[in-house]
């Protein structure tokens, strides 16, 4: 199921960011968060509907702190979108599909 | 979202122990109920409810090492999938209880057909935590104000933070919350707490854990996250600032019944009010019943919601045999 997703770390962030041709969104997440569990599945599904324009990447925050602290996330999960490498975007909390989805409209059309 | 043409049994609004419960008692009674789980957030308005925002449930029978919240309603979820129930996880919008069978949107409230109808409603909607209703507490929402200490103690590591409340939540938050804290102060409005005493007793002896008695919050300060917080003794109106990192309120809960203002009979707190009509669960409109959180501000506890859920799961089946469909 998670196949369209992709794992980002402190060491390959920077260089997958930058070399994306599409928007990511960035997923900080972490195993005792229970509502990151709960917008996995969403993600998933978010990520194989809009595959091509939307680019779904998780990064756990108990692994790689340091991209997690240059982005000042204090709260899981957090969504961060980047366009060209940069973030334009950032979304906190748990949400629903349709919510999400309002949220990314911007950037799938 | 697409008109559904059957009239189902039961829908069930909620997903919490109380609805899964009366989940797992309609499908084995093979009513084969439509559980409208909810929407994922980071409040407690979520499908499964308050314990998604827990760690260790310790008093919940039946696991003698204790259980972790989210992982029990999962396995409440699966037991009530396993029966039959049919889950989805989406968020009631609208109801109209007016006419049998009864009508359940999902998605836009304002389409003319409801997406679902049914011959009886079991709402368990529960409740959430209240925030304090600061501008300020808004703006820095996931900037320090945290309303998930499970998921946000973490970015609090050797920091300075604030829990306001005096219940067996805020205690239980601040016990965790210094699992990662340098330390952690509570306020509380009162001089005494109302958490239970194994709670109080766990703080007292938790060197972290230092409490501001008679105190309240006026305002939460900081440009991009929180700095520090203005209290105010309410017995000196002395205001003093309390420089913090992180903010977690636990100041007591709000039922969720928006849905069901002017439909439902409710207290002026918003809670439903049950044993209006057939069964202790049912509400003042015949087939709906009410369980768990959304109707008990008094017990509030998981046991008690699932046990409730039960009631209304044999209420809701009692009633369908004993009123059938007009032909």
């Amino acid at each position: 199921m998670a196949t369209d997703i992709a794992t980002l770390t402190d060491s390959t962030f920077d260089e997958e960011i930058g070399a994306a041709t599409e928007t990511v969104v960035v997923d900080f997440w972490a195993e005792w968060c229970g509502p990151c569990k709960m917008i996995t599945p969403i993600l998933d599904e978010i990520a194989t509907e809009h595959a091509g324009k939307i680019k779904i990447a998780k990064l756990n925050v108990d692994d790689n702190p340091n991209v997690t602290r240059r982005f000042e996330v204090m709260s899981i999960p957090t969504l961060i979108v980047f366009r060209d490498g940069e973030p334009v975007r950032r979304m906190i909390g748990a949400k629903g599909k349709g919510q999400l989805m309002q949220e990314l409209s911007d950037f799938i059309a | 979202m697409a008109v559904d043409d059957d009239v189902r049994n039961v829908i069930i609004i909620g997903s919490g122990p109380a609805g899964l419960t009366a989940a797992i008692y309609t499908a084995r009674a093979n009513l084969a109920p439509l559980v409208l789980e909810g929407e994922p957030s980071s409040t407690s308005d979520q499908p499964g409810g308050q314990l998604m925002l827990t760690t260790d449930v310790e008093n919940y029978p039946g696991f003698p090492q204790g259980v972790l919240g989210p992982q029990l309603m999962l396995d409440f979820r699966e037991q009530a999938a396993r029966f039959g129930a049919e889950l989805q996880t989406v968020k009631a919008t609208k109801v109209d209880f007016s006419s049998r069978p009864y009508g359940v949107w999902v998605g836009d409230p304002d389409a003319p057909e409801p997406t679902y109808r049914a011959r009886t409603v079991i709402v368990s909607t529960g409740a959430q935590a209240l925030m304090l209703g600061l501008p300020n507490e808004q703006r820095l929402l996931g900037y320090g104000v945290s309303t998930c200490a499970t998921c946000d103690g973490f970015f609090f590591r050797e920091q300075d933070i604030a829990v306001i409340g005096g219940g067996d939540s805020a205690i239980e938050e601040a016990i965790f919350l210094t699992k990662f804290a340098r330390s952690v102060t509570v306020i509380h409005r009162r001089d005494q707490l109302r958490a239970s005493k194994i709670m109080q007793d766990r703080a007292r002896a938790n060197p972290k854990i230092t409490f501001l008695w008679n105190s309240i919050v006026e305002d939460v300060v900081g440009d991009a996250k929180v700095e520090a917080l203005h209290v105010r003794n309410v017995l000196t109106d002395e205001i003093t600032t309390l420089p913090v990192g992180g903010l977690f309120v636990a100041i007591g809960h709000v039922p969720n019944t928006d849905l069901f203002k002017g439909l439902l009979t409710m207290e002026d707190s918003g809670y439903l009010v049950t044993g209006l009509g057939e069964g202790a669960t049912s509400t003042n409109v015949e087939g709906v019943f009410a369980c768990g959180d959304v109707q008990d501000h008094v017990y509030r506890q998981a046991v008690t919601a699932a046990g409730s859920g039960c009631m209304a799961a044999i209420d809701a089946e009692r009633w369908l045999e004993n009123h059938p469909d007009p032909d």
